[in-house]
């Protein structure tokens, strides 16, 4: 899960970083009672969206007085922005921060993050601040170091060497980096962050170290310890069909394609879009069904699946191990009828009871093309599409 | 001949009496898995399924001389449960559970170097040796002795590929479902290890998926290897768009890296013969052998 920048802010300065002094405004009407809190003459507007690159897609503003705050609150409000982060389609700008500015000496990239190859928490650290940490990787990755530790309730006075070495701090500056590092390691620890990115870190002009822009994403798995993180979630920064899926507790995920698709298994999913765009066409989504169908999961499904207007038809694909055949048949046949479906549909049963699921989509009457395997499956929804 | 688990395997399961515990217990018992009893805290000296439950692996280890098991529990409890079994050194540790929160399973991984215990999963299928054992949520049926070792991230994709290399003859040695979570127990590597090991073993099948870069550290490894097997690769998820996750919660492309591609191209360069299509990839395994 992702939160914006303004609630991580607000999360690593309780955890003792130092963060600029800001407020966060969901309408114009805010602004005069709260621009009064904010102390410097220059003040950042930052449209708050879950993505990247925001100020090379005209996200942030840098205004000098409370009329050019107005005008540049008012051009922000309410328009798509378009990073290479968002896709196409952009995403809506619904908040402001509004942030005290900082005389920046040099700016500097800090992170910390779980590093699945390892099975460690690590930082990585580069002077090379402000800019895409994938492209110093890419083109100068001796820039950057990695520092991998075993988990413990701080960080050893020697591993923060190792992270902040490339800052080249003068020495009296040292003990405030110290702070930084184990106040975020704490953040990842005991909020169950997957990753907190901190871009830039920067040293101000009079000697103090301030977290610039922060991102934090926290692991799915872990929310159930955090009700607290659970209530940051900002549901305009959700697909509202994925969610509508999570509450049924279906994986979905909306693709380009005209054909939806309805597997048993991500892995399984996942190559039914890839035979089906093998032999010709494109998925229209993503859709694991988990270990149990009935009637009432695949009804959701399907109208999950046809609330995209590409959809042409339907292809199920079920290789039963725990979920077995028939019932998930069952659930097909008086789910097909009590949503009407009218595109076509294509089965495919593997595995447990089989042969009893075929036999019941066949009784039923309705137009259901059973499939006998994968790619027989392929090849039946794309010529029924056609 | 197989790996990791045969007919003399003694098997426990933790989270015996739950609903999981108690189905799969019965598929495994009916398959002709060596079962020998369960553990569910302060359910201990009851029978279940015919077996006797203990309140701790450390006593179901001594009284029945276990040296696997079968983990049910919920997510919550998992890791922990996991560690309990570490500490009473059972050899090797299958964890079904799915959802186990990250910075847990560091702790596990921490736990587990040095120790005397192997960890499958979590979030797997489990691990079958056909006509065997099987400890797991895999239908026991589709499988078929013979002579194919497959090591695969996800569960149902699985059951295809073994699916077809029953169809076709192959049969399989052994199958490992290493799990779709970012951080697990046992790795791509660590099963190919064993598997060019194994004299029974004739040719490998490795299903992999978008995300991390297991696959392509198996591909290094196995262009390093010294012993030669016929390797045939799939990657689940070139369709799948970047910064998604594909319902694993490992797999997803992030930054450029992990794409189904990359893998498919680094494990080509290495001698592993990829199979372009799902529904083929048992035949593209059998025609490499034929040839």
């Amino acid at each position: 899960m992702n939160i914006h920048e303004h609630q991580a802010k607000e999360i690593l300065k309780k955890f003792g970083v130092k963060v600029p002094n800001g407020i966060v405004i969901f309408s114009l009407d805010e602004i005069d009672n709260k621009f009064k809190n904010l102390k410097t003459n220059k003040i950042v507007l930052k449209a708050q969206i879950h993505a990247g690159g925001r100020g090379k897609a005209g996200g942030i503003k840098i205004v000098n007085n409370l009329n050019e705050l107005k005008k540049n609150a008012k051009e922000l409000f309410g328009k798509k922005l378009v990073t290479h982060q968002t896709g196409p389609q952009g995403k809506i700008i619904k908040r402001l921060y509004l942030e005290e500015t900082c005389d920046i000496e040099k700016e500097f990239y800090l992170s910390c993050l779980i590093d699945r190859s390892s099975a460690k928490i690590a930082f990585i650290s580069s002077a090379e601040g402000g800019m895409d940490i994938e492209d110093v990787a890419k083109n100068n990755p001796k820039k950057i170091i990695t520092t991998r530790l075993n988990i413990s309730s701080t960080v050893s006075k020697e591993n923060i060497k190792k992270i902040i070495q490339p800052f080249d701090l003068p020495k009296n500056l040292e003990n405030q980096a110290f702070d930084i590092i184990q106040s975020i390691y704490k953040v990842l620890i005991k909020k169950d962050a997957n990753l907190i990115e901190i871009n830039p870190l920067i040293l101000t002009k009079d000697k103090k170290l301030f977290c610039l822009d922060a991102k934090i994403s926290f692991d799915d798995n872990a929310l159930y310890r955090h009700p607290e993180i659970v209530s940051l979630k900002d549901l305009n920064e959700e697909n509202p069909i994925e969610t509508e899926a999570g509450k049924h507790d279906l994986a979905y995920i909306k693709l380009d394609g005209s054909i939806g698709c309805m597997v048993n298994g991500a892995g399984l999913a996942m190559a039914t879009m890839d035979i089906i765009k093998l032999y010709g066409s494109e998925p229209a989504n993503f859709l694991d069904v988990g270990g149990g169908a009935s009637k009432e999961k695949v009804s959701a499904a399907f109208k999950i699946i046809l609330s995209d207007k590409n959809v042409k038809g339907i292809l199920i694909n079920i290789f039963g191990g725990i979920m077995r055949c028939d019932v998930l048949a069952q659930g097909v046949v008086e789910a097909a009828r009590e949503t009407n479906l009218k595109v076509p549909l294509v089965v495919r049963l593997a595995g447990t009871n089989v042969e009893l699921g075929k036999e019941i989509l066949k009784k039923s009457n309705l137009k259901i093309i059973s499939a006998a395997n994968l790619a027989d499956a392929a090849e039946k929804i794309i010529e029924a599409t056609k | 001949m197989s790996i990791l688990i045969d007919k003399n395997t003694k098997v426990i399961c933790q989270g015996f009496t739950g609903k999981h515990g108690t189905f799969h217990s019965e598929q495994a018992i009916a398959y002709g898995t060596n079962l020998v009893g369960g553990v569910t805290p302060k359910k201990g000296g009851q029978t279940h399924l015919g077996k006797p439950v203990f309140n701790t692996v450390r006593e179901a280890v001594e009284k029945t001389k276990a040296d696997t098991t079968m983990i049910y529990v919920p997510a919550k409890f998992a890791a922990s449960a996991i560690v309990e079994a570490i500490e009473s050194e059972i050899s090797l540790i299958v964890c079904i559970t799915e959802g186990i929160p990250i910075l847990d399973m560091i702790k596990v991984k921490e736990r587990i170097i040095n120790s005397k215990s192997r960890l499958i999963g979590p979030n797997c299928p489990g691990i079958i040796t056909p006509g065997e054992c099987k400890i797991g949520i895999m239908p026991g049926n589709i499988h078929k002795k013979g002579s194919c070792g497959i090591i695969s991230r996800s569960g149902t994709l699985t059951y295809e590929a073994v699916a077809q290399t029953s169809k076709n003859g192959l049969g399989q040695s052994t199958v490992i479902g290493i799990g779709g979570d970012p951080i697990n127990g046992t790795n791509f590597i660590d099963c190919l290890e064993l598997f060019l090991k194994d004299e029974k073993t004739e040719s490998i099948l490795l299903i992999g998926e978008i995300g991390g870069s297991s696959e392509e550290e198996a591909a290094e490894f196995v262009r390093s290897s010294k012993v030669k097997k016929p390797i045939v690769g799939f990657i689940a998820g070139k369709t799948a768009p970047p910064d998604k996750r594909m319902g694993h919660a490992g797999a997803i492309i992030s930054a450029g890296r992990g794409n189904a591609q990359d893998k498919i191209e680094k494990m080509k360069s290495c001698g592993i013969l990829i199979a372009e299509s799902p529904a083929e990839i048992g035949k593209t395994l059998y025609d490499k052998l034929a040839r």
